[in-house]
């Protein structure tokens, strides 16, 4: 008990920042997912440096290979690198992940804070959008927004991912924000005349860190996921680019013959959703006991 | 209860209302007309076939052509496939994405409430964490994987079912399976921690101390509350199973409305994408109030007026 009442009363002299850093460290399954996906993804990026082989020089004469001592997870029909393009597509599906989620993160804190501290008529209309669009699985509402943006481009594709991944940020931003509206020190804030915008962004921000973290964990292998079955509907990044989505798709057309080209991509996309839902997990743990449960 | 149905009826109008609009903004920005696949279209045939189909009238004229279409449930031809309309080929491909998704959903119930109750009844054992490892296995495997991997080992390895179509019986088993172990998985953990609340409370240990058999304290007095989560998230499943059925039924060529909405998108056939976007949001809206009301039934705290 005194052991306890010691490490609560260390944790509290610490910033929000650093305590929750503290207790991330000290998880363990955020800990292992958080190691493997930094793996991961140093592989994708630094991988296709040191491998003497190029992810798009096509060779016809060599064609498909299994795994061999020279290509370790063998070659596509044209004669291409698999492990190679397994990790260009990593760099891309990841950096979409990040991008999006990032324009995810953006939106939905800001507006989810206004909706949250402003109250009243605009926070049930600006709530009722939400509402709306939640009305709809995320999938259709890209699909549709990939329609309107033609040829595939990547940059408008995330935008696309992060403008409809906003959604449940912005639900929980808000929660949060009408919570800490009530509470002394915002109300000392605006009797001492501090402006609206400044009582959001010093006040109000600082408090959102715990939940904000843990749901940006948890949405970037939804918009990894999401961005892999634009593409695998061949509605996403387009050719010669390749994400792991047309990866995938490319492999499963062939996986009678050529089942390797399935099987790496797989697996690296696999084990990247997996390590991230880990770390998220074990966020949720460490950042919000609640939720511990589920 | 009836007032609450109603309410909820009346809330969905501006939903779906807002959604159409949106849908029809969306489309109408976008580059590119139906017809622009055809290149051999001369300025005349061309200019007949927008007359035809009203694309020639100014923008808000065709909305509100449009909406007053809706109404009356008609969603307007479709460009692609000449001469069926929006509702025909919705009534030709729903069936199947409704048989489809009812088996997965079926799936998931049965592999995961029994999974998840015997992962809570072993809590701190071996067994709760094999079962819980499995569960976080089937999560992470998204469909456009387990798919080909399924076909990968049932149908090129082992023979044993047709890689694609829906005629035969057994056409349905590894579509319904793809489709269905991802909740099954989930619903499994959320079983798992209802189970595990639920056993904590005081009515459970009165169950128990009355003598009544330890099954009997699981399945009746223990399940109807540790599966209101599980109820909770048939909702949320049921949009999720909408769009996995795309995945799904492009994989194995499963003619259903999910491979027409995904083509309709590549060909740019906005009465197709417009129609099938407004039936999947009644369809959700729908299903969403099915499930508020079976909560209502199951927890009479939550019936409010």
């Amino acid at each position: 008990m005194t052991k306890e009442k010691r490490e609560q009363a260390a944790s509290t002299a610490h910033s929000l920042g650093s305590d929750a850093w503290e207790r991330l460290r000290n998880n363990r399954m955020a800990k292992i997912g958080g190691l493997f996906f930094t793996a991961i993804t140093l592989l994708c990026l630094l991988g296709p440096l040191v491998i003497p082989h190029s992810y798009e020089t096509t060779d016809l004469a060599y064609g498909a290979q299994p795994p061999n001592a020279v290509h370790w997870f063998g070659t596509d029909d044209l004669g291409r690198d698999v492990l190679v393009r397994t990790l260009i597509g990593g760099r891309i599906s990841i950096g979409v992940g990040f991008a999006a989620t990032l324009v995810a993160l953006i939106i939905g804190v800001t507006y989810g804070m206004i909706a949250g501290y402003r109250g009243g008529r605009t926070e049930s209309l600006m709530m009722r959008f939400v509402d709306t669009l939640y009305a709809l699985p995320f999938t259709i509402i890209v699909i549709l927004l990939t329609v309107l943006i033609e040829g595939g481009n990547i940059f408008l594709i995330f935008m696309a991912i992060g403008a409809v991944e906003w959604l449940t940020m912005a639900r929980i931003v808000r929660g949060q924000t009408k919570a800490l509206r009530k509470l002394n020190f915002i109300d000392a804030a605006r009797v001492n005349g501090v402006g609206y915008l400044r009582i959001l962004w010093r006040h109000i921000l600082p408090n959102l860190i715990g939940p904000v973290i843990v749901y940006t964990t948890l949405t970037i292998p939804a918009v990894i996921l999401l961005e892999s079955v634009i593409s695998f509907l061949g509605l996403g990044v387009q050719p010669p680019m390749s994400s792991w989505g047309t990866l995938i798709h490319s492999g499963s057309l062939k996986i009678d013959v050529y089942p390797w080209q399935l099987i790496f991509p797989a697996l690296f996309f696999s084990l990247t959703i997996f390590s991230l839902n880990f770390m998220g997990d074990g966020l949720r743990d460490a950042l919000d006991p609640k939720d511990a449960q589920s | 209860m009836l007032s609450h149905i109603a309410r909820r009826l009346l809330q969905a109008i501006p939903t779906l209302w807002l959604i159409a609009t949106l849908t029809f903004v969306l489309l109408h920005l976008a580059p590119g007309g139906p017809f622009d696949s055809e290149k051999s279209l001369s300025p005349e045939a061309r200019a007949n076939l927008e007359a035809h189909y009203g694309l020639d009238l100014p923008l808000h004229q065709q909305y509100f052509v449009y909406l007053k279409n809706i109404i009356r449930g008609d969603l307007g031809p479709c460009y692609t496939f000449t001469g069926w309309s929006v509702d025909e080929i919705i009534a030709q491909s729903f069936p199947v994405s409704l048989e489809l998704g009812a088996l997965s959903l079926l799936i998931a119930l049965g592999f995961g409430i029994p999974l998840g109750i015997t992962a809570a009844l072993r809590h701190g054992k071996p067994t709760e964490t094999a079962l819980m490892g499995v569960a976080m296995v089937g999560i992470c495997l998204p469909t456009f994987v387990l798919g080909p991997i399924l076909l990968l080992v049932f149908s090129s390895g082992l023979g044993w079912f047709n890689p694609l179509g829906w005629s035969v019986p057994g056409d349905r088993v590894l579509p319904s399976l793809t489709l269905g172990l991802f909740y099954g998985a989930y619903i499994a953990r959320l079983t798992r921690s209802g189970m595990l609340d639920t056993l904590q409370n005081d009515y459970i240990r009165t169950a128990r101390a009355k003598g009544l058999r330890e099954g009997l304290v699981v399945l009746r007095h223990g399940l109807r509350n540790a599966l209101y989560p599980v109820v909770a998230y048939l909702g949320p499943a049921v949009a999720g199973l909408i769009s996995g059925s795309f995945i799904v039924e492009t994989i194995f060529f499963i003619p259903g409305l999910g491979m027409f909405f995904v083509n309709s998108a590549f060909n740019r056939d906005y009465t197709l994408v417009m129609g099938t976007v407004l039936f999947y949001a009644v369809l959700i809206i729908f299903f969403n109030l099915l499930v508020d009301l079976v909560q209502m039934w199951m927890n009479p705290r939550t019936r409010h007026d």
